[in-house]
């Protein structure tokens, strides 16, 4: 905390990035029902907005004091030798990481101010407008808080939070499913997202409370301070530490085993996929990696380990990406493929590569996303339309047609049903096409850049990896390609993609931006090509040297580049011989159905993974816990223990014990007893007080004789 | 030449027979009477001691008894009277509306 | 044996003879009557004692006026004889005892007391003036309290008496 150095500087700013979409979320919260929804998303996108700015001045700050500046906030929790506080760190991964959430967020909020205004109408409730942007704002604030902290508790706070969000906008729509239809099914998305991380966050708070044990701080420049220390003395913590926050990560950035709930959060509105699950909340896993950096780096098995997690991730859910058929599913595990990269990169050592891939991922994907988005509204439009417009038409039953005959379900995600969309929309298509190239490895688009420099390092220091990397990007340059070829070309299969009508500008601006970012993003950390630097050359380089300390500087190495370039190519051509050159017909199966049968079986079921957790674990947990409530807590605790046990006891108490021995034969009869025996002796007595005068006298002088002779013995 | 203790003997025995007068007797101004007796009787016993003490003082403690005797002599006297002039005997065994 | 003795004993035979005999008698003049002889055995007794006053108010006041009161009322009442009662038949007996055992205890108190006084005849100055003339000033200086509340005693006394037996006009007394 140097003040003196760093007076004109912004870094005090720090603490608005949260309080801005705190503030905007109250605010909407208490005026949001009276304000209309044009103005809820404005002020929603503009909390986002004033983040960023705050963003970029914080990075303007650190362009002139490169070292990382620790803004204290609050004191939180002083106990003993732990000193928690919040405090924000102002380096220059966490400014780059704010910009990434910030600006991506920005878009999609704005974004979201169409999409919603759609969405609410099709589920037919208008209202819970507003509630959307709250929970957005407050997503952003969490995951600021994430990459702001000081310390892997604030860290967790805010990985808290961001789970707690996800789960909200998991299951916004929480009593319908995608057609507007009364279900479970996105509450129990919901809840799958948040009991699987609850998994993952079980590990980091293990790792957590090592570190605590071993390090005596959570605070990352003591705990790093004394890296090389521990090192030596206790490796084991090391390892211990690290392997479970790679539980934490599997669970956040869905790598195997936990990665399962990515797909089912789906459910969710498309902004919500975006914005969480492409852009910035699964690649909190990625940052914790790249800022546990020296952890990471001490232990080469540990690093082995994860980039082999990592790269078993990206081939696995790209293989399962390439056999499905919802447009947002196929999405869904791409982003898992893609995270895969990020963590096969960061365990490799190469934290560079990963945050820039994390970087152009969260432009891509969410500009895929988004647009994805687009087209079902798209889809959803053309339905409505052929509704209204041929009430006796071919579409099949929708949200204001339950009351009629038809009794199909027409799902507006899946691509079996769209075909040839490029002529009705337009932008949605050369935007997709732009995402698509750009997440396949398309020289010079954004993605080739940052997943060749992971492809560089991999080639370099662990082959194996490279290899498993190689062919997940074969796999993923095929099922975008097939994705294109299935959505935009050839014929439209259905009545309702035939209708389809293009969204409007809201929406598509923040597209063409993210777009444009996509196009350029390469620029971010240019390698340099033959001995020549071009604008932009290392930049993040650089950049994040300030804080990772010592970073090699990527050279555009022309075998892995080449290679990588050749098989995207081949993939793409694979596919469109597949799907581009015979486009599919309405009803027709899949054409890779027969000739790789069961494998294509597999891929198309997410090679039964849901299923497997669903034998393994949640089945034994459920008769586990029948068992328990029923047998246990029911038949043991309430019905015997507690009723005949200690409600019984106690009335046999009360009533025999007490009541009947002590009370009644004990107590009254003592009582009693007294009583009758007063009565008896006095009726003894009464035979004294006979009336006569000669007894009385006869008593004197008893009396008189007794005293005498006592005093006469005395 | 006489021994105090034979007029306190004498004494004693007076009283005592008044004690087993006041008793034995139903009739009630035999008791009474026998009452007086056991008076006389302490009487009796002051006057020896006054004697073998030589002072006055025991003899005229039994001039203040010998008034109080009188004095209660005529009120008991005049209850007997009243509880004859009720009851219509003078047996004390019929005197007892105290039984209870 | 000196003459004293001698009457002492006399007198004392006849005092208890007397007593005894106003027990048993079962005519209530007959037992006034013996009480009257045993007043004046008594009142000789205090005369052997020196206290010639005393021996006349005994025999004014006992003898005279409250025996004689006793037999105005025994005339008045009737001195019959009463019935033998099956009424506490145990209260001869008792009687008997305890008054034995009384006898008992005060022969043993003047047993133990070994009292050493012996009471010699009176000397001559004891004439009748000279005790009254003590027992005066001592009756007047050192007991005069008692000697006032005694007479209001006696006034109660009468007022007492006569309320009891007065007859009220139109009903009983």
């Amino acid at each position: 905390m140097l003040m003196e150095t760093t007076s004109g500087l912004f870094f005090s700013l720090v603490p608005l990035i949260v309080f801005l979409p705190v503030i905007g979320l109250l605010i909407n919260i208490t005026f949001g029902g009276r304000l209309g929804e044009k103005v809820v998303g404005t002020i929603a996108s503009l909390a986002v907005g004033g983040a960023f700015s705050v963003s970029l001045l914080l990075a303007y700050s650190l362009s002139v004091h490169h070292e990382a500046v620790i803004v204290p906030f609050a004191e939180w929790i002083h106990i003993g030798t732990l000193k928690l506080d919040w405090a924000f760190r102002v380096d220059t991964l966490s400014v780059l990481m704010m910009l990434v959430v910030s600006g991506v967020g920005m878009l999609i909020h704005i974004y979201a101010i169409g999409y919603m205004h759609e969405d609410v109408r099709f589920k037919g409730d208008v209202k819970r407008f507003r509630r959307f942007f709250v929970f957005l704002n407050l997503f952003i604030a969490m995951m600021m808080i994430l990459v702001s902290g000081d310390s892997y508790m604030m860290l967790f706070v805010g990985w808290e939070g961001v789970g707690l969000c996800s789960f909200l906008l998991i299951g916004f729509w929480y009593d319908m499913d995608t057609l507007g239809r009364p279900s479970f099914a996105n509450s129990n998305a919901a809840k799958k997202a948040f009991i699987t991380n609850r998994v993952g966050d079980f590990g980091f708070i293990l790792a957590a409370f090592i570190m605590f044990w071993a390090f005596g701080s959570f605070q990352f420049d003591q705990v790093f301070a004394k890296v090389p220390e521990i090192a030596v003395t206790a490796p084991w913590v090391i390892v211990a530490v690290t392997l479970l926050m790679v539980v934490g990560v599997a669970g956040k950035s869905a790598q195997i085993p936990l990665f399962v709930w990515l797909p089912d959060a789906m459910a969710g509105p498309t902004p919500v996929s975006a914005l969480i699950h492409a852009a910035t909340m699964v690649t909190a896993g990625v940052y914790l990696i790249v800022r546990s950096a020296p952890l990471f780096s001490v232990n080469h098995s540990v690093q082995y380990f994860v980039a082999t997690l990592g790269a078993a991730t990206a081939l696995f859910a790209a293989t399962i990406a390439a056999g499905q058929y919802d447009i947002k599913k196929v999405l869904a595990y791409s982003t898992i493929s893609q995270l895969g990269f990020m963590v096969a990169a960061a365990g490799m050592g190469a934290y560079v590569a990963a945050t820039f891939h994390l970087a152009t991922h969260a432009f891509f994907k969410a500009l895929l996303f988004l647009d994805a988005g687009s087209i079902i509204l798209g889809m959803e439009r053309g339905h409505h339309h052929l509704a209204h417009h041929n009430p006796h038409g071919a579409g099949a039953g929708g949200h204001e047609e339950h009351e009629g005959a038809h009794e199909e379900v027409f799902d507006p995600g899946d691509m079996r049903n769209m075909g040839g969309l490029r002529d009705k929309m337009k932008m949605s298509y050369w935007l997709y096409l732009i995402g698509a190239l750009a997440l396949a490895g398309i020289f010079p688009l954004a993605g080739f850049w940052s997943k060749d420099e992971i492809l560089l390092d991999a080639y370099k220091n662990f082959p194996i990896v490279y290899w498993m990397l190689v062919v997940a990007a074969f796999f993923t340059a095929f099922y975008m390609g097939r994705q294109i070829w299935m959505v935009f070309f050839g014929k439209p299969r259905t009545e309702v993609a035939a209708h389809a009508v293009e969204s409007p500008k809201v929406m598509t601006i923040p597209l063409m931006i993210l777009a444009s970012l996509s196009i350029i993003g390469g620029f971010l950390n240019m390698a340099t090509i033959l001995g020549f630097t071009l604008p932009g050359s290392h930049l993040l380089t650089v950049w994040l040297g300030h804080t990772l300390g010592e970073v090699e500087a990527g050279e555009l190495n022309l075998i892995v580049a080449g290679l990588s370039t050749i098989f995207a190519v081949a993939a793409i051509y694979f596919s469109w011989l597949i799907y581009g050159r015979n486009p599919l017909a309405a009803g027709q199966p899949d054409p890779l159905k027969k000739p790789l049968g069961p494998v294509f079986f597999g891929m198309e079921h997410k090679w039964f993974i849901d299923e497997a957790y669903q034998f393994l674990f949640i089945n034994p947990y459920r008769s586990a816990s029948k068992f328990l409530a029923d047998k246990v807590d029911w038949a043991f605790w309430h019905d015997w223990f507690h009723d005949k046990v200690i409600a019984g006891g106690y009335n046999w108490i009360s009533k025999v014990l007490l009541n009947e021995y002590v009370d009644q034969r004990g107590i009254d009869a003592f009582a009693n007893g007294v009583g009758s025996g007063t009565k008896r002796l006095s009726t003894m007595m009464r035979v004294w007080q006979n009336g006569y005068v000669r007894t009385y006298a006869l008593t004197v002088l008893v009396g008189v004789v007794a005293i005498l002779g006592y005093l006469l013995l005395k | 030449m006489v021994p105090v203790s034979y007029y306190l003997v004498i004494s004693g025995i007076l009283f005592a027979l008044g004690a087993a007068g006041v008793m034995i007797r139903r009739n009630a101004l035999v008791v009474f009477m026998s009452v007086e007796l056991m008076l006389n009787a302490g009487n009796l016993a002051f006057v020896a001691f006054a004697r073998m003490h030589n002072t006055y003082s025991g003899q005229l403690f039994v001039f203040f008894v010998m008034t109080v005797a009188a004095a209660e002599v005529a009120v008991g006297l005049a209850l007997i009277v009243t509880i004859f002039r009720t009851k219509n005997s003078i047996n004390v065994d019929q005197m007892n509306s105290l039984k209870g | 044996m000196t003459m004293d003795m001698f009457v002492f004993l006399v007198l004392a035979l006849i005092a208890i003879a007397s007593a005894v005999g106003m027990l048993v008698s079962r005519n209530g003049i007959y037992a006034a009557l013996f009480l009257v002889m045993n007043f004046m055995t008594v009142a000789i007794f205090y005369l052997l004692l020196g206290a010639p006053f005393i021996a006349l108010a005994q025999v004014t006041v006992y003898a005279g006026a409250i025996m004689v009161l006793f037999l105005f009322v025994i005339m008045l009442l009737g001195a019959e004889k009463l019935a033998p009662t099956t009424t506490l038949p145990y209260q001869r007996y008792a009687a008997y005892v305890l008054g034995g055992l009384l006898l008992v205890e005060l022969g043993y108190w003047v047993w133990r007391g070994a009292l050493t006084g012996v009471i010699l005849p009176p000397p001559s100055e004891y004439n009748a003036m000279a005790g009254i003339q003590g027992m005066s000033k001592l009756l007047f200086s050192k007991y005069l309290l008692p000697f006032e509340v005694t007479s209001i005693l006696l006034l109660v006394a009468m007022i007492g008496a006569i309320v009891l037996t007065i007859k009220q006009k139109g009903g009983r007394g």
